[in-house]
């Protein structure tokens, strides 16, 4: 009876030891970022752009950039996904056709970033025309996130019941009609949440854009999307890599960091939160 | 009635723009990849021991950059592995209903932290630090990239494994505490080996993440091209081999094909790796646990 209460002490204590391990390095390591980097955020630091060689100044461009990639990105990759979610769940039979999609999704989700970097550099950038720019790098980032949309879009069809479905084919409505008036108005918040969640994927992911749309320092804004763009995490990279005063440029590293970091975990919360309240107050 | 039917073409036509997508990335990485291997040789360019794309005559053999790649990648895994599986079961199986509702959103929010940022943690701070502890000219080896990579792959592998183990039927358990098992002999003979699928599906797809990440090792790996002799030499994974020079080759040039080349390895990796977590979700499936 010792020896297999000791195991049991020992084992537990291991498993403790091991989410204890994991929750105090990322704990300290968030705020090893947040404490190096969370002096320098300031108004300025928001609003203007870099001086003096990128050793001083602001990150006002990278964010803007960041923006403009992750909307653009979304608006392209979101209808797809909610669309090839409406047609698995709601239409899709066992065939090779539905096989040979699945595939190709799950696929793509395992895809490593910095191919579908290579890739928006031969396709976007070179063989369309479009150059290193915001289109370039927001349909690369899009194809990129397009999987995530579908998967959490797919739940939330799928976790609407199907007495909803079978009320409204009752009342005579059509197939189209009930999923446009009934399924999709009843899971759209989970729909979103799911979106929520891969605007901060891509708006963190690096590999994909360091050839289709960033470029480490321009002045001026981007006036159409044709143009380069700064955009934070490739910031935090070229300022760790090519930049040449490393005292001044690292700490601004942190401080970009910081503006990452915070813009992420604040979507992904917010999309978390809303998920389990969700949980919680659903009715059916 | 056309609607409907339109409608229906219009969902089936978006589902097959993913199908289209990869068509696309394996079409555009095998196009300007290929003629690498028509250059050098499939044998050579995938174990030719010198990478030395620049030099003159240039040497294009990736032999290094894969050891590399399998060296980080590992060294990963030997950190994530017990730290994502051992929370997994913590938080599935032994944590307060309280500490769960708290690690569990936790976790999932840390799979969100961007790449570059555990990249600029590996390279201003983490780096100096092993390079005082070890007494090594430089931080930045395989061995920092290895821990850094792995604590970024702990929540994948701990979400996945949590609910795996978390969707094994409470009477398994309830069945093996009446015959007398405590709850150590539980989670070892009735939990893990029933939940045995989910958890090797989440390390094989920690290990393709670990393999296919790019910014952490670029930044942190140290980027030296020569077969490591040990794990605090600074090494050049696939990933970063691509993304460090990329941006000095000019198109069409032997070393560009050989970027796209090593692309096309990388991608045949992960595409195996998707298929093997497939095949043992779906071997799961059938054997009805």
């Amino acid at each position: 009876m010792g020896l297999r209460k000791l195991k049991e002490i020992l084992g537990i204590n291991a498993l403790r030891l091991a989410i204890l391990i994991s929750v105090i390095f990322l704990f300290l390591f968030i705020i090893l970022i947040f404490v190096k980097g969370g002096k320098l955020i300031s108004f300025t630091f928001l609003t203007q752009p870099p001086k003096a060689g990128m050793t001083k100044g602001g990150i006002f461009p990278a964010i803007i950039g960041t923006l403009y990639l992750t909307i653009l990105s979304l608006l392209f990759a979101f209808p797809i996904g909610v669309l090839s979610a409406i047609y698995l769940v709601e239409y899709a039979k066992e065939n090779l056709l539905v096989t040979i999609i699945r595939t190709a999704i799950g696929t793509l989700a395992g895809v490593p970033s910095i191919i579908f970097g290579l890739f928006g550099l031969a396709i976007f950038v070179v063989t369309f025309g479009f150059g290193v720019s915001i289109l370039s790098g927001s349909l690369t980032l899009g194809i990129m996130v397009l999987p995530l949309i579908i998967k959490a879009s797919e739940e939330a069809i799928k976790a609407v019941p199907d007495s909803f479905r079978e009320a409204s084919y009752a009342l005579g409505a059509t197939r189209r009609q009930t999923i446009l008036k009934v399924v999709v108005p009843t899971a759209i918040p989970s729909i979103l949440t799911g979106a929520i969640m891969s605007i901060g994927r891509a708006a963190g992911e690096t590999a994909p854009i360091l050839f289709t749309a960033a470029t480490f320092y321009t002045r001026r804004l981007p006036k159409s999307i044709f143009d380069e763009v700064m955009v934070l995490p490739y910031h935090i990279y070229a300022l760790m890599t090519e930049g040449t005063s490393p005292e001044y440029q690292v700490p601004i590293a942190y401080g970009t960091a910081v503006v990452l970091l915070g813009l992420v975990l604040v979507i992904s919360s917010v999309s978390i939160i809303i998920r389990y309240r969700m949980r919680r107050s659903k009715k059916w | 009635m056309i609607k409907e039917k339109l409608f229906k073409y219009l969902t089936q036509a978006a589902a097959l723009c993913s199908v289209v997508f990869l068509f696309g990335i394996i079409f555009s990485i095998f196009k300007e990849g290929y003629a690498i291997f028509a250059e050098v040789g499939f044998f050579k360019f995938l174990f030719g021991k010198s990478w030395h794309p620049t030099h003159y005559p240039p040497e294009f053999g990736i032999l290094p950059l894969i050891i590399s790649s399998l060296v980080v990648t590992s060294g990963a895994l030997i950190v994530s592995v017990p730290l994502g599986v051992g929370s997994a079961i913590y938080i599935s199986e032994l944590a307060h209903p309280k500490a769960k509702e708290f690690l569990k959103p936790l976790v999932e929010l840390l799979a969100g932290v961007p790449s570059v940022i555990y990249g600029l943690f590996g390279m201003a701070f983490l780096g100096p630090f092993v390079s005082r502890v070890f007494g090594l000219p430089i931080g930045l080896n395989a061995f920092t990239a290895s821990i850094i990579l792995g604590v970024m792959v702990v929540p994948i592998i701990s979400s996945i494994s949590e609910d795996a183990i978390n969707s094994i039927p409470r009477q398994l358990r309830e069945a093996s505490f009446a015959l007398g098992a405590n709850k150590w002999e539980t989670i070892i003979k009735v939990v893990l080996p029933a939940a045995k699928s989910g958890v090797i599906s989440s390390v094989v797809l920690g290990f393709g993440r670990a393999i296919g990440e790019t910014m952490v090792v670029l930044m942190v790996a140290g980027g030296a091209t020569a077969i490591p002799r040990s794990i605090f030499k600074p090494v050049r994974p696939m990933t970063s081999a691509i993304a460090a020079e990329m941006g000095e080759t000019t198109m069409g040039s032997s070393h560009f094909h050989a970027l796209f080349g090593i692309a096309i390895v990388l991608f045949i990796v992960t595409f195996v790796l998707n298929l093997i977590t497939e095949w043992v979700m779906r071997t799961k499936g059938r054997n009805g646990t």
